[in-house]
């Protein structure tokens, strides 16, 4: 019984959890739940894995109305892989986080700060888990209204103003993807994403579906921060409390990305979008401007989430190149790179918590000599920030290996150049940060402070030890991966 | 008058292309944050018609299956609106709640007033 239902439980669990902690109104007691919940979510993930690699793609009908009428949620492996990382994340971080939301968040607003989070991840595993196009804008919408409140909740007086920002440019995104969406819909008359896939070689005219892709593309690539519309994220990672900028920047851009892979091979097709059209091209253009100029531009940045967040959007660009460049080893590498990046901009963002909780400061230049006084939260940023780099022996280098071959393989020797050059300038800023921490005297602002308590270290470390461990054994997520890439490109005429 | 029979024949698609490219425009182009979130809605709202004018069938009849009808209207459309409505809702409401609380902290809802402001890391 519950395990024929598991695909409606990952998503309807959260959705429950978050209105009981809006009804207990207790920030603790609401965590309680949220921890609870966010744990479960795990245990699903990777019981719908075992099924997948057991029995194959799982469909599972909504309310028992059978697809394409009805919702159908649809679990292949890529969207378990997705599913595994979302609900992961999720987990570790609200472990992590009763103590650095009660030092950042009002009493009485911090009920409603775990309502928003368990409401962020229903929609996230939302859109990952559903076969249905409207269906996907649906959670995209439950997702990103939670977000702006998430972001809105941050100490600092412009978190309201970036979340304002962050609500206008996301809605012209969610409606651009509608949009898009209602252009298939006219041509196709479905709404069910693998029965679109299959009308839509049928069609004659092909100018609409063009304009349709247009619009998906542009309208999920503002939810990705593609380069060069990723100008809401740099703000809004700055100054959204410390535990949402972790979850943020380690699964919602990861899920956006997930949506583009599935429109880009799964719908339109290879084929379509990457012989006939310029696809590549764009979007290899673009990454390369996001990893070489948001690099650029982090290590000029005075506050260290900022600098994190430009980080982000270059890494971005890692995972769209590898998606440009459509063959078996590039798509690999941009797929393990969606769960690698996320497993260090997590560790870097919860270390930095971590410091944010115990001295408040965010400015590079205020952390002089922090190493020194919190040894072991800056030994995970270290780690974490060689793992950016791409340095051999964590999880950095096992994507970097992927899209550089890839590269060669298409004799493209200029793009290894570049993705090499890139990692260059990311050990400027990341080497910018240990300088100031390891090599300066302690000021008077962090003389008394410690490393932090024991649960905020410890999952900091439990995601750093993950770093090192998946840069050795790439089965789990290089294999995993390759498969993925394999359906990703097979499932095309 | 080959240019003018296209223009009535898809009357209703340039009617929603005017709404869409309008509330746009007033999106990117004032700085008052009401009057962009004004803008946003006009956005939303011609979406909600782009997708309820092919649903309209000429002649056609609410979906009611009865003997001498033949020819129903379609109404998923309208079923997805209804929901894509709900959400422009919750998207306005958050917003203007957005303002309310940008206007406490900073006196003021002018994009460029706001900036002048320059606020600095601590």
């Amino acid at each position: 019984m519950i395990s024929s239902n598991l695909p409606a439980l990952q998503v309807v669990l959260p959705l429950l959890g978050a209105v009981l902690a809006a009804l207990v109104r207790r920030g603790p007691i609401a965590w309680l739940i949220a921890l609870l919940v966010s744990w479960t979510m795990p245990v699903i993930a990777f019981a719908l894995l075992k099924q997948v690699l057991a029995d194959g793609v799982i469909s599972y009908a909504l309310g028992g109305w059978a697809p394409p009428l009805g919702i159908e949620y649809r679990v292949d492996l890529v969207s378990a892989y997705i599913l595994i990382l979302v609900s992961v994340m999720g987990a570790l971080v609200i472990s992590y986080a009763p103590r650095s939301v009660a030092s950042e968040i009002a009493p009485q607003r911090q009920a409603w700060f775990y309502t928003m989070y368990l409401l962020c991840m229903a929609g996230l595993l939302g859109i990952t888990i559903t076969g249905d196009a409207f269906n996907a804008f649906v959670f995209l919408e439950v997702s990103s209204l939670s977000t702006y409140v998430l972001i809105a909740l941050g100490r600092d007086r412009r978190a309201v103003l970036s979340a304002y920002q962050y609500l206008i440019v996301g809605t012209i995104g969610a409606t651009f993807y509608v949009l898009g969406v209602g252009l298939l819909y006219v041509m196709t008359g479905s709404l069910n994403l693998a029965d679109i896939a299959g009308r839509i070689g049928d069609i004659d005219n092909i100018r609409p579906l063009l304009a349709a892709l247009a619009f998906i593309t542009v309208g999920i690539s503002l939810k990705v921060a593609l380069f060069p519309v990723h100008l809401w994220l740099p703000n809004a990672y700055a100054f959204a409390p410390s535990v949402v900028t972790a979850f943020l920047a380690s699964t919602a851009t990861k899920v956006a990305i997930y949506l583009l892979l599935r429109y880009l091979f799964s719908i339109f097709g290879v084929v379509f979008v990457f012989r006939d059209l310029p696809v590549t091209e764009i979007l290899i253009v673009l990454s390369v401007a996001a990893m070489i100029i948001a690099s650029i531009v982090a290590v000029f940045q005075a506050n260290v989430k900022r600098m994190l967040a430009y980080s982000s959007v270059a890494q971005i660009g890692y995972i769209t190149l590898g998606i440009a460049l459509a063959t078996q080893t590039g798509l690999t590498g941009g797929i393990v790179h969606i769960f690698n990046h996320a497993v260090m901009k997590a560790t870097l963002f919860m270390a930095v918590g971590c410091i944010v909780f115990r001295t408040g400061v965010v400015r590079i230049e205020d952390m002089a000599g922090i190493g020194r006084r919190m040894p072991l939260t800056m030994g995970a940023f270290v780690i974490a920030g060689l793992a950016l780099i791409g340095v051999p022996g964590t999880v950095g280098f096992v994507s970097k290996y992927y899209l550089v071959a890839a590269a060669l393989e298409e004799g493209w020797w200029w793009l290894a150049a570049i993705i090499v050059i890139s990692s260059l300038i990311a050990v400027v800023y990341v080497g910018r940060v240990i300088e100031v921490a390891w090599f300066r005297e302690p000021t008077a602002a962090i003389k008394n402070a410690g490393d932090p308590p024991l649960e905020m270290l410890a999952f900091t470390w439990v995601l750093t030890a993950a770093i090192v461990y998946l840069g050795f054994d790439t089965d789990l997520t290089a294999g995993i991966a390759a498969r993925a890439a394999e359906i990703l490109l097979a499932g095309i005429k | 008058m080959t240019f003018i029979s296209p223009l009535i024949d898809h009357f209703n698609y340039f009617v929603i292309i005017f709404l869409m490219v309008s509330g746009l425009y007033v999106v990117v182009a004032r700085g008052n944050m009401i009057k962009k979130l004004v803008g946003l809605s006009l956005f939303q709202t011609s979406v909600y018609l782009l997708y309820l004018s092919p649903g309209k069938i000429l002649g056609g009849t609410p979906p009611i299956i009865d003997e001498g009808f033949e020819v129903y209207s379609n109404p998923l459309p309208h079923v997805l609106i209804l929901t894509a409505i709900v959400v422009g809702v919750a998207t306005l409401a958050l917003g203007l709640a957005l303002v309310l609380r940008i206007n406490e902290e900073y006196g003021t809802i002018e994009e460029d007033e706001i900036f002048a402001a320059g606020d600095e890391d601590k």
